[in-house]
């Protein structure tokens, strides 16, 4: 069967309006087919300043952090605190089937472009907004600045993470991790609006919160708290919240990194358990009080520390005799649940997501190259996914844009620079 | 009741665990009609994980499934006797549904005869997402595992912690988190798309994969300039002070992050402007990295005799970002998020009155409602069996005799 070369949002288009905190949600639409117009400020969006840079050149066009959500976007430039730029701004609305935007509450409507103005322009519109805290509420009254590390503590996920004798710690690397719970939030919401703007014709407003996005991530830890008045801490390189009595050991060191792995009961530990107590046997490295272990009716709930030390010892010896990839490799033959704690060179190596064609050579003629980028979230298959064009330069479709499809004329779109507004 | 927006859209949910079960809650808030198949024979590890009513452990009585379903239905079947998945055919067929969800490790639903090929054969218009870790092709789509390990995968494990420590990997099951916000978009978008042309489609999520769309720049600096990022504690290479410090009391905590002079100027305002503030080495941002060991120690010695809390209110007052290290309790007591009503009051059978988390995102026409608690097992047989599927009485009491609708 011949696929289709578009992307099931095809037809749809996009006005990107976001700084950083908001590229994502742009980008899975882009990704998904819509056609995304990124508008950036005059001189360009204030992250395409961010490091990582392409070579380590610092410069405002090779910004790996700018490149990474950005492809799959147009780029204009506008100016929309200018009245002409609000003009300009209008046209594109009226055009437009979504709008994604991160200024701070309040801002947009003072620039007679929020939600209620746009949508008497165009009441299919879907508009998405994604801040901090919401649009409303009392630290949105008080300005509260949340970047990363403040949205971690204030959503409760810091403070669960991190050693035990440490302060409670982040997510390192490039990538503020708060933001893109948001803009992934905000790409589900924004497709529930646009399922019920498809059935019914009309736009909506989808408000989302950095800080509710980041509570999601405590998943179950919150709940001990809600139900049974049990405060859950962080526990490090252990996992907490599956046994009442032990934090459970995760990650083990090996002979040449990591692996996690954790002592589990039920049918699926039971099968790892006796499959790993094999191995060490065949390596004379297992002894009697695992032999005599019942697997079948090993409980975590009920071990107590002194219990899960004896394994512990055993387990520890056993890994760190090993090399990840041996451990690995053993591991998918037996269905054993050990995983390599992968950095990211290990990812690119990666056997699973080579098969699955992961990586994309995307062209950037501009640097005379093609970079490898990660592919995407899922496989369809019937409307494919891919990149369709890498991140753009600064203004780099602003002739396209406003001249052949707003039908501005030329000598407008010179006056039009030389007033900053483009 | 106002319209809601998925209203109309049927879903059959074989989905357990998180990832899946989260993606379905999203349509299941927002009016969408999501029947979780589940077994008695079988009760799925969220039924058996704590917390419980009461720290008595029971299927019922956990807290953590109830989190991803509330909202829908629930249904006993026993996919592993032969007329399980004849039934699940009749319902998709029957209902009629347009959505199938499933998380099992993949190759399961195929053994059972409802793989993609096989239901499309009897809906050829059906939109199907299944996730698991690593996707459902691959060398190693096999290889069980749960989100825990899925974390270590992606590479967030190593680049959490402390140089000088083990990874200790980011809070829980860190890689389930992404999968279900891309996966819903992806199955709203698979929809529309079936409107428009009348074709349904298989979507295939890999944990593993939509968790690297959370580390894009550290691939990109890596497959460019060969660097492979590392655990930095709380530090940023453009921050400082940013980090967590000590407030009083036990285990309470306060982040402060300086982005710029400004906050500088104002953060060394609300300490009182100390004589080690106006130290020419920490005047400014390169000052202050290169001497960040001891700042953060200067710090340290000042937050540790203040109330976190109010450490919060007084850095932002003067425009500096700090944000309490929130415990459970703080969030259940956070005033925004309390404004917000992030938290839903839901009264569940077995798990009795209790405060799970609403969608963090709000629609302003058509927002998620609470309808109904997550499904005890095996609670709509009786609706989706008799009255959506009308299976006769007798017909009913030879299969739960039979053991099928366990």
């Amino acid at each position: 069967m011949i696929q289709r070369e578009e992307g099931a949002l095809e037809g749809f288009r996009v006005l990107d309006l976001t700084y950083q905190w908001g590229f994502l949600c742009g980008k899975v639409l882009g990704d998904l087919g819509a056609d995304v117009i990124k508008i950036d400020p005059r001189g360009g969006d204030p992250s395409r300043n961010l490091a990582p840079f392409y070579k380590d050149i610092p410069d405002s066009e090779k910004s790996l952090y700018w490149f990474s959500y950005n492809s799959n976007k147009r780029g204009i430039t506008l100016d929309i605190s200018h009245r002409d730029g609000q003009g300009i701004f209008k046209k594109l609305v009226e055009t437009a089937d979504f709008l994604i935007e991160t200024y701070p509450p309040g801002y947009m409507d003072g620039l007679g472009l929020g939600y209620s103005q746009l949508s008497r322009l165009n009441p299919r519109l879907v508009m998405t907004s994604i801040t901090p805290f919401g649009q409303s509420g009392p630290y949105v009254d008080k300005k509260f600045k949340s970047p990363d590390l403040v949205s971690w503590a204030l959503g409760g996920v810091l403070y669960m993470s991190g050693d035990t004798d440490r302060p409670p710690v982040r997510i390192s690397g490039p990538q503020p991790q708060a933001d893109v719970h948001a803009a992934a939030e905000a790409a589900a919401g924004t497709m529930i609006a646009h399922y019920y703007r498809q059935s019914t014709g009309e736009g909506q407003w989808v408000d989302v919160s950095v800080q509710q996005a980041v509570v999601w991530v405590l998943m179950n830890s919150h709940l001990f708290w809600d139900i049974n008045r049990i405060m859950l801490k962080r526990a490090g390189s252990k996992r907490t919240g599956l046994s009442s009595n032990v934090d459970q050991p995760l990650v083990w060191p090996t002979k040449n990194g990591f692996i996690t792995f954790a002592l589990l009961g039920g049918k699926a530990g039971a099968k790892t358990n006796k499959s790993l107590l094999k191995w060490m046997e065949e390596e004379g490295m297992s002894n009697e009080f695992l032999r005599q272990t019942d697997w079948d009716k090993f409980d975590m709930a009920v071990l107590t520390q002194s219990v899960l030390d004896k394994y512990q010892e055993v387990f520890g010896k056993f890994f760190l005799s090993h090399t990840n990839e041996e451990l690995f490799a053993r591991a998918v033959r037996e269905n054993i649940i050990v995983f390599p704690v992968n950095k990211i060179d290990d990812i690119w190596k990666d056997a699973n997501l080579a098969a699955r064609d992961f990586w994309v050579k995307v062209e950037h003629p501009e640097l005379n190259d093609s970079i490898s980028y990660p592919g995407f979230f899922a496989k369809f298959s019937e409307t494919p996914i891919k990149i369709r064009r890498r991140a753009p330069l600064i203004g780099e479709h602003n002739a396209e844009i406003y001249e052949k499809e707003l039908k501005i004329p030329h000598d407008q779109v010179i006056i039009l620079k030389e007033a900053g507004v483009i | 009741m106002t319209r809601m927006a998925l209203e109309g859209i049927k879903v059959i949910d074989c989905t357990w665990l998180a990832v899946g079960s989260w993606l379905t809650r999203y349509m299941a808030d927002h009016g969408a009609d999501v029947i979780h198949v589940e077994s008695a024979t079988h009760p799925e590890m969220l039924r058996h994980s704590p917390p419980f009513k009461d720290n008595i452990p029971g299927v019922d009585r956990a807290a953590y499934m109830p989190k991803f379903n509330h909202n829908k239905y629930g249904i006993t079947l026993n996919l592993n006797h032969p007329k399980g998945p004849e039934l699940l055919k009749k319902l998709l067929v029957t209902w009629p549904a347009d959505v199938v969800a499933q998380s099992y490790r993949p190759g399961q639903m195929e053994k059972w005869g409802l793989g993609y090929d096989e239901l499309k054969k009897v809906k050829p218009d059906i939109v199907m997402v299944c996730t698991s870790i690593w996707g459902q092709t691959g060398p190693y789509h096999n290889q069980p595992g749960v989100g825990t390990n899925g974390v270590s995968l992606s590479g967030v494990t190593h680049i959490t912690g402390w140089p000088d420590k083990l990874p200790s990997g980011p809070w829980g099951a860190y890689t389930d988190t992404p999968a279900p916000r891309f996966g819903v978009a992806a199955v709203l978008a698979a929809l529309d798309y079936r409107r428009r042309t009348g074709k349904g489609q298989c979507i295939d999520v890999s944990q593993y994969e939509a968790a690297l769309y959370f580390q894009i720049p550290a691939i990109l600096d890596y497959t460019v300039n060969g660097r492979a990022a590392t655990r930095a504690g709380n530090r940023l290479p453009y921050a400082a002070p940013h980090g967590v410090f000590p407030g009083t009391g036990e285990d309470r905590w306060i982040a402060i992050a300086v982005f710029d002079d400004d906050e500088w100027q104002a953060f060394c305002g609300v300490i009182g402007n100390p004589d080690w503030c106006r130290s020419p080495k920490f005047a400014t941002m390169r000052g202050r990295k290169a001497n960040e060991d001891e700042l953060e120690g200067l710090i340290g010695a000042w937050t540790i005799q203040q109330k976190a809390e109010e450490i919060m209110e007084k850095m932002q007052q003067a425009g500096v970002p700090a944000g309490l290290v929130s415990n459970s309790q703080d969030i259940y007591e956070d005033p925004q998020l309390t404004y917000r009503e992030h938290f839903w009051t839901v009264d569940h059978p077995g798990v009795g009155v209790h405060h799970p988390d609403g969608p963090p995102f709000r629609l302003s026409k058509t927002p998620a409602q609470l309808r109904m608690a997550a499904p005890i097992l095996g609670r709509d047989n009786d609706y989706v069996y008799t009255q959506i599927l009308g299976v006769p009485d007798d017909e009913l009491v030879q299969l739960i005799d039979d053991g099928v609708l366990r």
